[in-house]
């Protein structure tokens, strides 16, 4: 028997209509139909979703952690850029 | 008490205690942790639609016997499920050809019960199909990946095929209460439903480029509550608890 690992999905969940898919984790499978088969099991058999989508693991670029300092820290002190001078409305949700 | 018609429930629900007992062995033992987990919720929507079945058979019976009396503790002989659902799940291939061949089977025969006579049997099988419809699903998908797959997998797809074959003739079996029951139009007639269940499986088993059996002899005696040898052991397994411990509850 082969041993060899299936390639691994990231699994984004959109947990009710009107909310954005967000990622729920990660599984094997050995192509996307499988993928959403899994997912399902794995992610949404109490309930938590609407929509499934899936994405091979190699195909998300991420970003360095050794690159935090100049890709992220610049913004800390920049509080103009935050809309924290707004009133947002109560019925606004999901800000 | 109606006496064909809790035959004929207990009929329907035993097939989903066993076969949904057989799914639940692969917990903690699946292949894979996803099919693990896959096959586990394959079972416990087994035994969701069980306790539905049970609890209106203990009604029928009018009795001091609970929904977990029936389920729990009858003997071999009173478990009227086929054999195909009580067969061992030998290896992988096995397991999903067992499901497979029964699932057909499951979908066909709960879209039937749907227009039975008798309401509560109808609200079931409305209730269940979805479930349902989801393991035809799972389990084809297996079958192709399997059968068309790479030449091991499909040596091993292909045996367990050929050896559950043997075991698919009897779903279209009538006792008499089955018969009772389809004069009533409460049941569903199983005979109809053989056709086009073959020709199902045989599409399907074509496209998993597996090769349809040619045996043409086949085994009954589940539904009379004559198993083969698999049962007693599932048994002992499914009623460990209400046996040494009488009467437990959670």
């Amino acid at each position: 028997m082969s041993t060899k690992n299936w390639p691994l999905w990231e699994i984004f969940v959109r947990s009710k209509n009107g909310i954005e898919h967000r990622h729920f984790g990660s599984l094997h499978a050995a192509d996307e139909e499988m993928a959403l088969e899994n997912a399902r099991d794995v992610y949404t058999r109490r309930n938590e979703g609407v929509s499934i989508w899936v994405v091979e693991s190699k195909h998300i670029t991420a970003s360095n952690p050794e690159n935090n300092g100049e890709l992220f820290e610049p913004a800390q002190d920049k509080v103009y850029r935050h809309p924290t001078f707004y009133n947002l409305p109560d019925e606004v949700k999901h800000m | 008490m109606k006496e064909n018609l809790y035959k004929y429930i207990l009929g329907i629900a035993d097939n989903s205690l066993i076969l949904g007992q057989r799914m639940g062995e692969l917990c903690g033992h699946g292949p894979s942790l996803e099919t693990d987990i896959a096959c586990t919720n394959i079972s416990l929507d087994l035994f969701g639609q069980v306790r539905s079945y049970f609890q209106y058979a203990a009604k029928i019976a009018g009795d001091k016997r609970t929904e977990d009396d029936i389920a729990m503790l009858r003997k071999e002989r009173e478990y009227k499920n086929v054999l195909l659902v009580e067969q061992p799940n030998t290896n992988f291939a096995y397991t999903i050809g067992r499901q497979f061949l029964f699932d057909v089977y499951h979908l066909a025969f709960l879209t039937e019960l749907q227009k039975s006579n008798d309401f509560t049997l109808s609200a079931i099988a409305k209730k269940c199909i979805k479930e349902v419809s989801y393991h035809v699903r799972f389990s084809t998908d297996w079958v192709k990946r399997l059968g068309d797959g790479t030449s091991e997998s499909n040596e091993k797809m292909q045996e367990a095929i050929n050896d559950l074959w043997t075991y698919t003739d009897e779903l279209f079996h009538q006792t008499e209460a089955d018969k009772a029951m389809v004069s009533e139009s409460i049941g569903v007639d199983v005979i109809k439903l053989k056709e086009a269940y073959y020709k199902r499986v045989n599409d399907l088993l074509e496209e998993a480029t597996l090769e349809i059996p040619e045996s043409k002899w086949f085994q009954k005696g589940g539904k009379e509550g004559v198993h083969t040898e698999h049962l007693g052991y599932l048994l002992s397994d499914l009623q460990y608890m209400q046996r040494a411990y009488p009467n437990m509850e959670w």
